[in-house]
């Protein structure tokens, strides 16, 4: 089963956690097969909001949402159940400061094809 | 016996082992089937199966066994009808046919493991309190969604959609069916106990308007302590809170008046307390002291056991019930820890010396909204004659409470030193 774990975080508490210990996990989970991919974010003001309304491209800048906890990278793993997915999220660094929102992947393209 | 007595038995011996076994069975179908609501159709299917073939047959020896058979196999049964369950383990089918006979894999011991996966996974943290309690009552304990609505004072639609939102998370999001590991034993277990304590305590400070019915979600939890001790009884903090509970409990009669009125602590008749739950908490709470890694429900279940064994208040141990407290707030700080020490620190040194520790709380600016510390801080002035400051804190109290029972107490005590 897949999840997706997505790291949010404060952008000043970044410097709270070095570089290094996040590849340091990353590589870890990517030897024992559980990470399917993974990526850090650039901060949030570089980040453009994209809407189409009435065939309209709409751009703005800055995220959907403003929070407090900015989405900072993601996981996207391979994990037996939700306790297991649990366990893996919560060794990646950020989580020591900002929080993971652990979501279940829906398999779309599988149910697609069954039905 | 003849057919025509049998048939009349037979509906009410399968009453009876529907209220005592049919959330062991269920435990075992979800396993098998890995899925609630596959597995709740098929308790009932099962039941049903036993209703038309035991007045033929004879009661099984293994009537839990059977019935699991059975569910099982109805349910196989039904998913090669409408090939809806696409993922089911195939090797769980029968191959011998239609007729329920009992395998091996129902043996008592897995079913035990059984009844703590479904625990587990009705209490898991990724669920929300409220769905958590829902869940178990409904699930783990076999409660109607409308007997859970009636208890928590809710709608019946509310419970119901809870239920639905809470068995879609586990499965959508795959809450595996598994006894925690030990490296999550500790929060698991916690969250476990935390909602039998809600449960509990929901039933035990419920409003007056609807005790009886209220009092069952004390039963309930205490039945689901008694469980959870069967299951565990190695583990401290389970016998801990069900001690806790029947010693809570035990003051039940001796709380409140015929009108719903409170009675404190050392104003309760304690012959009206229950010497037969208090001899069982009191056992269990010595056992889990014994153990290592007792927590905070064992040691408030051994202040409350120091309570039950006082004839009355002044003749309490305080320093006990001091040096309990001491222990609690070490290992689980919080300022209502602290405010509960500051009564017992009264007692034992007299009243100016919780007055000044309650005082301490307030001037860290914990507590400024819990009526208790204004009822506390009140009492300590009644006692030390000084009216006007005691007036003035029970008016606080009022501002913050919100149980009827509790602001009728307060208004009675503000009344009796404003007739003085």
């Amino acid at each position: 089963m897949k999840y997706l774990c997505l790291v949010y975080m404060e952008e000043k508490l970044l410097e709270a956690i070095p570089d290094s210990d996040c590849l340091a996990y990353d590589e870890s989970i990517r030897a024992t097969g559980h990470c399917l991919a993974s990526e850090a974010l650039q901060p949030v003001h570089t980040a453009t909001t994209v809407r189409v309304r009435e065939g309209r491209v709409n751009i703005t800048d800055g995220p959907f949402a403003e929070t407090k906890e900015q989405l900072a990278g993601f996981y996207l793993i391979e994990a037996r159940h939700l306790d297991e997915a649990i366990q893996l999220a919560a060794r990646i660094p950020p989580a020591q400061v900002g929080s993971i929102e652990i979501r279940p992947i829906r398999p779309i393209r599988e149910m697609a094809k069954s039905g | 016996m003849s057919s025509n007595q049998s048939e009349k038995t037979f509906p009410e011996l399968l009453d009876i082992l529907y209220r005592n076994e049919s959330r062991r069975v269920l435990a075992t179908l979800i396993r098998l089937l890995g899925d609630f609501d596959l597995a709740e159709e098929a308790l009932h299917d099962a039941f049903k199966a036993a209703l038309e073939q035991w007045p033929q047959d004879g009661i099984p020896d293994n009537p839990v066994a059977w019935l699991i058979s059975a569910g099982r196999f109805k349910a196989i049964d039904k998913i090669r009808k409408y090939s809806r369950f696409s993922t089911l383990d195939e090797t769980t089918t029968d191959p011998t046919g239609d007729r329920v006979t009992v395998t091996e894999d129902d043996q008592d011991e897995s079913i035990k493991d059984d009844q703590l996966r479904l625990i587990f996974t009705c209490c898991h943290p990724s669920l929300s309190s409220e769905a958590r309690i829902a869940l178990t009552l409904r699930v783990v304990c076999g409660l109607t969604t409308e007997e859970i609505a009636h208890a928590f004072l809710i709608a019946p639609k509310t419970v119901a959609q809870r239920i639905v939102r809470a068995k879609a998370k586990i499965r959508d999001a795959r809450i595996p069916y598994i006894v925690p590991e030990p490296a999550q034993w500790l929060q698991r277990i916690d969250s476990v106990l935390q909602v039998i304590y809600l449960v509990f305590n929901e039933g035990y400070s419920a409003s007056s308007g609807s005790e009886l019915i209220r009092c069952d979600l004390s039963a309930e939890a205490i039945r689901l302590g008694r469980l959870l001790s069967d299951l565990l009884p190695k583990e401290p903090e389970v016998s801990g809170l069900l001690a806790l509970m029947l010693l809570q409990d035990s003051r039940r009669a001796a709380r409140t008046t015929e009108s719903g009125d409170l009675i404190l602590l050392e104003e309760q008749d304690r012959s009206l307390w229950n010497r037969d739950q208090i001899s069982d908490g009191v056992k269990l709470v010595r056992q889990a002291l014994r153990a290592s890694g007792f927590g905070a429900y064992t040691l408030q279940a051994a202040i409350a056991a120091v309570h039950a064994e006082s004839p009355n208040a002044n003749n309490t141990d305080w320093a006990e019930i001091v040096g309990l407290y001491d222990v609690l707030l070490h290992i689980h700080p919080s300022p209502v820890v602290e405010l509960n020490r500051a009564v017992a620190i009264a007692m034992r040194d007299g009243p100016e010396f919780g007055l000044k520790l309650v005082n301490g709380l307030l001037d860290q600016g914990k507590l400024k909204d819990y009526h208790l510390l204004y009822a506390a801080k009140a009492d300590f002035h009644r006692r030390l004659h000084q009216p006007e400051q005691a007036i003035a804190a029970y008016q606080q109290a009022l501002t913050l409470v919100r149980q009827t029972p509790e602001r009728r107490f307060l208004e009675r005590r503000l009344a009796e030193l404003q007739n003085k």
